[in-house]
């Protein structure tokens, strides 16, 4: 079976400048998105508490907010977690409090609402400290995965496809975080996870394009380097698409059968695989193109000759 | 000729897989409920217990699978959870307060499998249940006791050597000690004594006959790297006085310490004592010091003011006799009247000093001091919590005759006060309080439940591409489904070896991630060949090219992936650090067994092919 088959490459470099002004859009309304509303961060960031409870009848949520708020937790944010027995509490850190009297204090204060008992299934709590190293930490990993690539990339091949590799995948991240924003997604540990291994899938395809333009510029020899471009993506359009298919299945049965902890990351990787597939076939070469990538920036410069370098006899 | 496979290439995918294999089978067989009884002080595990522990257990009626005894400890195994449980009453009850049980799963591993090393993977707090907390060394307090063990030890270190000073005082704020002087010559005197006493401090003279004493930046390393390990064995010692199978204590940046007590659901108790910075110290009841003056304020030099626990004022000597740091063993009991108590034992150091200081004091009052640190509600500028020492006599008692290296103390309220503070004192002080800065607990239901959506999420998604390659690539992509269920006992079969790696559940979300993304290098291979053959070359050819070709691209890209992974570990904590080790754990065994393992099933099936077609 075969779900592309071209006699003639793809002209994908005409699209070059729409796409790129259509990213350049999707980055600025993200970036918009993230300042004015910024993320709903998790508990890993924010710090403060998260209980998860079991009832054994379902759970009447208004009466346990009403409960709350009496003993004092009117902040408190109630909402079912995957069934309506199952019942999430988050508390804001607080300062006027013993953090770990909380736990205990909101029990008892659901054991009160409760006909039977409910069962603790989970409870975090995390020390405002911790939540804003986490946030530097984090910041500092996608940064250390943007420079080492920036450098491996440069190496490999030449620093205009080390350029437009990188700011593909800056593109891919703060495109992924934007929707996490404009949907006011919580965005926690795993979703920072998904992130970077979103940062590892996508520089992935990007190099299996790279590396054919490589190849083509020595096969092509009278093309341009537009033509030779739409050639290395058309040529592995097959690959990139069937990857990202494989990729996609795993994710929607993560999405569907990971349970709610798995949830934001599997939402965070199928977004950004989507998005990652187009900016590496679309982003990374044309940015390099524009930057004025050329053949020559790709051969070998001196063509060893056989034997050469080797003591003769 | 092209496409052969060398013995050599038979022979490493041969091996690679079997020993994969071999590691990884322990995975399938399942967990036992079982008893893990180790024993503490005075206690002696012995092959006569273990006919003592069948016997109470067949007397009760429990069913015991196994009990055997290996590496110090019995291992008793059940068929339910509930006879577990039930067994544990028993045999605390046979074995009394010298040993302790702990819950535990023990994997139902056959005895060869145990014998090369292989065990299952170890399974993550997300997956058991469990407590994780991470703890935080307040270096403040530690740094002012240091401070303030120096004042004494300057004192002392002047007196002998005959200087005269006119104070010895700490300043906390700059953590210095300063001394002053009457005049020059006293000041640089001191200077070289206590440069040669002390070479790891810095001793600069300050005005008005004064010399300042600060750590160097040396010292202050080490003793905060000794507070850290100090407080770290301490903790471990105090988890396994509580009872935990296979607790984890690990150091985590400069001055957190991660503790995860798997399969613990009671997270009160067990703060309460690994948290606890409880000690004692023993001194002298100044007798020559009128109490009335000193609690308006008057304290003498030598004194300090101190509360009973009815709150009424006592006055001891600031000298301390013996510190909690000496005791090698507590344990909590009755006297005569029926009150509890505390019988301690003291190590040599102890012991001597000990008996040299009572022996002066035959007829004198001792008070035993209780000392703790309590979190308060407080904060300070840097947003951590601000710590408050709780000081306390416990009990006064007359010193009847010369100490020696037993004693007892009494005075507690409660038999129940009497057993922690004998456990605190067994494990030893803190010497640095601890705040709990995070804390997770994940109950029992919900780890079992983790394991059962991470297994049908792989499972589902295995289905999912395995039936895609098939569809897509006919009989190749028979291969590399091969392939595929290769790199699956692969990745299973190194994380069983590996003695860190942990299973989470992100971490079994990076498995099925590894299984959507391992096929991509068949892909790009299966691709290649596609091209080839429609270049017109022959199957042999194409088949040849195809492997060559794709791999520097497969190398390139993965290496991109692996260093990612790599940065992933090295900031991630707990479950995204078990996410991590297995992608790239996955991006390398997917190389091995999509270019190598599908290669040698390839060569051998469709290497020698004739003509322009393969069923790809």
């Amino acid at each position: 079976m075969r779900i592309f088959k071209f006699t003639k490459s793809l002209d994908f470099m005409k699209l070059k400048i729409p796409a790129l002004v259509f990213s350049t859009f999707l980055v600025l309304g993200s970036l918009f998105s993230l300042f004015t509303q910024g993320l709903n961060l998790g508990l890993d960031f924010t710090g403060g508490t998260v209980i998860e409870v079991q009832f054994q009848q379902p759970a009447d949520l208004l009466k346990v907010r009403g409960a709350l708020a009496g003993n004092g937790f009117a902040d408190a944010q109630v909402a079912y977690f995957g069934t309506s027995q199952d019942v999430m509490i988050r508390i804001a850190p607080r300062a006027d409090l013993n953090q770990k009297a909380i736990g205990e204090q909101i029990l008892t204060t659901l054991n009160t609402v409760a006909e039977t008992p409910v069962t603790v299934r989970k409870v975090d709590v995390v020390g405002s400290s911790v939540g804003e190293e986490l946030k530097e930490d984090g910041f500092l990993a996608v940064l250390a995965a943007l420079v080492g690539i920036l450098i491996y990339v440069a190496a490999r091949f030449e620093w205009r496809f080390s350029v437009g590799a990188v700011a593909s995948l800056l593109h891919d991240v703060i495109v992924t975080m934007g929707l996490f924003s404009v949907f006011q997604l919580e965005f926690d540990l795993t979703v920072l996870a998904a992130i970077l291994a979103l940062i590892g899938y996508s520089i992935n395809d990007t190099i299996v394009v790279f590396d054919r333009i490589r190849e083509m510029f020595r096969k092509m020899r009278d093309a341009t380097v537009d033509e030779t471009v739409n050639e290395a993506i058309t040529s592995t359009l097959s690959r990139t698409t069937m990857t990202s298919l494989t990729t996609a299945l795993t994710l929607i049965v993560l999405f569907f059968m990971g349970g709610a902890m798995i949830h934001g990351f599997a939402t965070a990787l199928l977004f950004g695989i989507a998005i990652g597939t187009y900016s590496s076939i679309y982003m990374a070469s044309s940015i390099a193109v524009i930057l004025g990538a050329s053949r020559e920036d790709l051969m070998p410069t001196v063509i060893e000759k056989e034997g050469e370098g080797t003591p003769s006899v | 000729m092209l496409n052969q496979n060398s013995i050599w290439r038979y022979l490493m995918v041969l091996v690679v897989l079997t020993v994969s294999l071999i590691y990884a089978l322990p995975n399938i067989y399942p967990e036992d409920p079982s008893l893990q009884i180790t024993a503490t002080r005075g206690g002696d595990v012995t092959a006569e217990k273990v006919v003592q522990l069948e016997q109470a257990l067949q007397k009760s009626n429990i069913a015991v699978k196994s009990v055997v005894l290996e590496k110090g400890q019995i291992l008793a195994r059940f068929g339910s959870a509930e006879e577990q449980l039930k067994a544990r009453e028993v045999v605390n009850a046979e074995l009394g307060s010298e040993y302790v049980t702990a819950l535990n799963m023990a994997p139902a591993t056959p005895a060869w499998l145990n014998s090369i090393g292989a065990t299952p993977m170890k399974l993550g707090l997300d997956l058991r249940g469990g407590v994780h907390f991470l703890m935080e060394v307040d270096m403040k307090t530690a740094m002012d006791k240091n401070v303030n063990d120096l004042v004494q030890v300057y004192r002392v270190d002047l007196r002998e050597a005959k200087i005269r000073y006119r104070s010895v005082t700490p300043d906390l704020v700059k953590q210095q000690v300063v001394i002053s002087f009457r005049n020059d010559q006293d000041v640089s005197a001191a200077k070289a004594v206590l440069t040669k006493q002390d070479p790891d401090m810095t001793f600069t003279e300050g005005d008005e006959m004064s010399l300042i004493a600060s750590f160097s930046e040396a010292r202050l390393k080490a003793l905060r790297e000794d507070a850290v390990a100090q407080n770290i064995t301490i903790i471990r010692n105090r988890v396994n006085a509580i009872g935990v199978a296979e607790p984890l204590v690990q150091r985590q940046g400069a001055e957190r310490i991660v503790v995860q007590l798997p399969g613990v659901q009671d997270t009160a108790r067990a703060k309460e004592i690994l948290g606890a910075t409880a000690t004692l110290e023993f001194r002298l009841v100044d007798e020559t010091a009128d109490v009335q003056s000193a609690v308006a304020g008057r304290v003498p030099p030598s004194a300090q003011l101190f509360k009973d626990r009815a709150g009424n004022p006592v006055v001891l000597q600031k000298r301390v006799m013996l510190t909690g740091n000496h005791i090698v063993g507590a344990n909590s009991g009755f006297d005569e009247n029926g009150r509890p108590q505390v019988n301690i034992d003291l190590d040599a150091k102890g012991g001597n000093s000990f008996s040299t200081s009572t022996k002066d004091a035959i007829g004198k009052s001792m008070a035993t001091v209780f000392i703790e640190y309590k979190p308060t509600d407080k904060k300070d500028s840097n947003g951590k919590t601000i710590l408050e020492k709780k000081e306390e006599v416990v009990s006064i008692a007359t010193i009847q005759s010369r100490l020696g290296r037993s004693f007892r103390i009494t005075g507690l309220d409660a038999p129940g006060e009497a057993q922690n503070l004998a456990l605190l004192l067994r494990a030893g002080a803190l010497i640095a309080p601890i705040l709990i800065v995070e804390e997770r607990t994940v109950g029992p239901s919900l780890g079992q439940e983790n394991i059962d959506l991470g297994l049908s999420a792989i499972m589902w998604g295995m289905l999912a591409v395995v039936a895609f390659m098939v569809i897509y690539y006919k009989w190749f992509g028979v291969v590399a489904n091969i392939a595929l269920a290769a790199n699956l006992v692969m990745l299973i079969g190194i994380m069983s070896m590996i003695p860190g790696a942990t299973l989470t559940l992100p971490g079994m979300a990076g498995i099925v991630l590894t299984v959507g993304m391992a096929v991509d290098a068949n892909v790009l291979i299966f691709e290649r060949i596609r091209e080839e053959l429609a270049e017109g070359r022959s199957a042999v050819h194409a088949i040849h090219e195809g492997y060559d070709r794709a791999f520097a691209t497969i190398a390139d890209s993965n290496i991109t992936t692996l260093l990612v992974a790599l940065i992933l570990f090295g900031v991630g904590t707990g479950p995204v650090k078990g996410f991590a080790v297995t992608l790239a754990l996955g991006i390398c065994t997917s190389i091995f067994t999509a270019v190598l393992v599908s290669r040698v099933i390839v060569n051998v099936i469709w290497g020698q092919r004739r003509g322009s077609d393969l069923p790809v």
